[in-house]
């Protein structure tokens, strides 16, 4: 009997082992914000080259700049917004890979070729592009829906109906944009009438949550919610909330852009750099646009057959060009201390 | 093949243990120890520490600099200390005031319908603590599982708004950590020998009397090591406020992601941690001395 168990044991563990040796060559570890890669993209992927897609998710660029720092090794893609692909490539936390040399390269937008945030383009590909701000359901509004000002000083109709995202990174450069001050402010004087607006918006809020704002916009328990863009398109004509408008406030707005980069000491290189490649091909990077319903990096020209029409006519993505865009920036230690001071007395 | 075992007792024993000493070593001790270092080191702006020796983080916990360098005293994370202390506080007694009916209860019943109860009191355990989170936002929300009927009877005509307040926060806590505190309490009332219960009936107690001087008592270890399991998660609950609750409270859980989040601020991170770690295991060591001695009293 003994003997039996050991046997089988033996057994267990040599398979175990072997199993994993011959995945580890086949493997690849995605890990990408919650519900932005397209399932049956990686499905593609997985039949074309044999290589298995292992998706894990975060919610947002904090999330995964502290995994890394602590540490996290065996992600061979993740996606950076470009203020933190700034930080992953001082800190020499990323490998570099021959982008300009592979095959889809040229199908990237002229204008996103070499980025301000990668200028030698040795570490980044680009992936989607699109803005920060919030959207209102006009189901009973009553306003414009064109400033922030409804979103930080609400009007009664919608008091206590407000979603704002849960990181300051995503809601203070808002608001010193409302406030007409810089971004990146070292400035306490500035910091504390940022303070003073949130707090006098916190009453109106209900929820302070990043990820589900979708289903609260769905179920009408939030009227009006920080968004991005493409997001509150999927929650326009997918989740059934017809009525949400994507407000690009007057004021400005804030502009991002996301690229699939590899971390330092991915055990997976060659593989993730295919999986670059496969990303810039030109159906496949208008399927990703298709889904997430952001806007392609990509050639406008080379996608033009596989993109869907809706999505070039979409509102949320057509910015007027009265609408200043403002990209977020590499912020100072001393600013991330102010805002991060702000952020804790808001929610004392 | 022989092996063959050291004659001296001691040693065997320390041998027997060696296992789980060395994995409690390495996968708790040393990863707290590490924490309780980075807390006495310069914060790295992108998070992480730098080499050096800072005790700004511990500072930080107390005062606030001024513009010109001056320290002042700063209760706001003390508030946010003291804010979770209450919650857990709250979550505890709740839990007991659900957990320990329960728990006589199961114990009433025969022994084969008690093993069916206390399989079902488990079963929630064996779904993602973040999932059930998920599913109370269904249950308690706008047009939920609870509203839904009300609105269709037109019991109600609007929303109870039962979601992302306190009361959802205290059903979130409740919910998650009830079982441990049944089962203990379960442990120690089955073996309670229920003739002292009917002895106490025979000298005209009245059921109050019976529960509070026979069985609270005989209970009572029980008692403590499920109001110390509920207390301890629940001081550390993430989930409740900040899924259920709707985060526009910070608790000390909160305050410490965020500092290896967002505040990219692992030293004081690091030194939260080590202070609620204090203050539990403080709270605990004086809950068990207590309680002992009136359980000593008691006899």
């Amino acid at each position: 009997m003994f003997t039996n168990v050991k046997k089988k044991a033996g057994i267990i563990a040599a398979a175990a082992l072997f199993s994993s040796a011959t995945f580890a060559a086949e493997e690849l570890n995605l890990y990408n914000w919650v519900d932005y890669t397209p399932d049956d993209l990686i499905a593609q992927f997985e039949t074309e080259t044999g290589i298995k897609v292992n998706l894990d998710t975060y919610d947002s660029n904090e999330t995964l700049l502290a995994k890394l720092k602590s540490g996290a090794t065996g992600y061979d893609i993740v996606v950076p917004s470009q203020n933190f692909v700034t930080i992953m490539i001082s800190e020499g936390m990323l490998e570099k890979a021959n982008i300009k040399g592979m095959s889809n390269y040229k199908n990237v937008d002229k204008r996103w070729q070499s980025p301000p945030w990668d200028p030698t383009q040795e570490y980044t590909i680009p992936y989607q592009m699109g803005t920060t701000s919030f959207s209102i359901n006009m189901d009973g509004y009553d306003g414009p829906a064109n400033s922030l000002k409804e979103f930080f000083e609400p009007n009664d109709s919608v008091s206590g109906k407000i979603q704002v995202f849960r990181t300051p990174d995503e809601v203070i450069p808002l608001a010193l944009m409302y406030l007409g001050h810089e971004q990146c402010n070292e400035n306490p004087k500035d910091m504390k009438e940022v303070q003073a607006l949130l707090l006098k918006q916190k009453p109106h809020v209900k929820v302070y949550n990043s990820e589900t704002m979708v289903a609260n916009l769905a179920s009408g328990e939030i009227m009006v919610s920080s968004q991005w863009d493409g997001y509150s398109m999927k929650t326009r004509l997918r989740d059934g909330v017809t009525q949400l408008k994507y407000v690009h406030p007057k004021e400005g707005i804030i502009g991002w852009f996301d690229s699939l980069v590899i971390p330092k000491g991915a055990p997976n290189k060659a593989n993730a750099e295919k999986f670059m490649n496969f990303m810039m091909d030109a159906k496949n990077g208008a399927s990703i646009s298709n889904f997430n319903r952001y806007a392609s990096p990509l050639d406008a020209t080379a996608i033009a057959a596989f993109i869907d029409p809706e999505l070039g006519k979409a509102p949320e993505i057509n910015i007027d060009s009265s609408v200043p865009v403002h990209f977020s920036e590499t912020c100072s230690g001393k600013s991330i201390k102010l805002y991060d001071r702000v952020w804790t007395k808001v929610l004392l | 093949m022989e092996i063959k075992l050291p004659a001296n007792p001691i040693t065997r024993r320390w041998l027997g243990l060696s296992p789980a000493l060395i994995t409690i070593f390495i996968f708790m001790v040393l990863p707290i120890a590490l924490l309780g270092v980075y807390s006495f080191k310069p914060a790295d702006s992108y998070g992480g520490v730098e080499a050096g020796f800072s005790l700004d983080a511990w500072i930080q916990l107390f005062f606030d600099r001024d513009l010109d360098d001056t320290l002042i005293f700063d209760s706001i994370y003390l508030q946010i200390i003291w804010r979770s202390v209450m919650l857990a506080a709250i979550g505890t007694t709740l839990s007991f005031l659900v957990g320990f009916p329960v728990a006589w209860y199961i114990v009433q019943q025969p022994p084969e319908r008690r093993d069916i109860l206390l399989l079902l009191v488990t079963i929630p355990f064996w779904t993602n603590l973040l999932i059930r989170a998920y599913s109370w936002i269904l249950i308690l929300g706008k047009n939920g599982m609870i509203e839904q009927p009300l609105l269709a009877m037109g019991l109600i005509d609007d929303s109870l708004e039962m979601m992302y307040g306190n009361m959802a926060i205290g059903v979130g806590l409740v919910y998650s950590y009830i079982p441990l505190m049944i089962l203990p309490i379960y442990a120690s009332l089955e073996k309670i020998d229920f003739g002292l219960v009917e002895a106490a009936h025979d000298l005209y107690a009245d059921r109050w009397a019976v529960i509070q001087r026979i069985v609270m008592p005989l209970c009572l270890p029980g008692i403590i090591a499920g109001c110390i399991l509920v207390f301890v998660l629940s001081l550390g609950d993430f989930i409740s406020p900040s899924i259920l609750g709707g985060g526009k409270k910070m608790m000390l859980s909160n305050l410490i992601q965020f500092q290896f989040s967002s505040a990219r601020n692992w030293p004081f991170g690091g030194a939260l941690t080590m202070l609620l770690l204090m203050l539990v295991a403080f709270g605990s060591y004086f809950y068990i001395k207590a309680s002992r001695k009136s359980a000593y009293l008691e006899k």
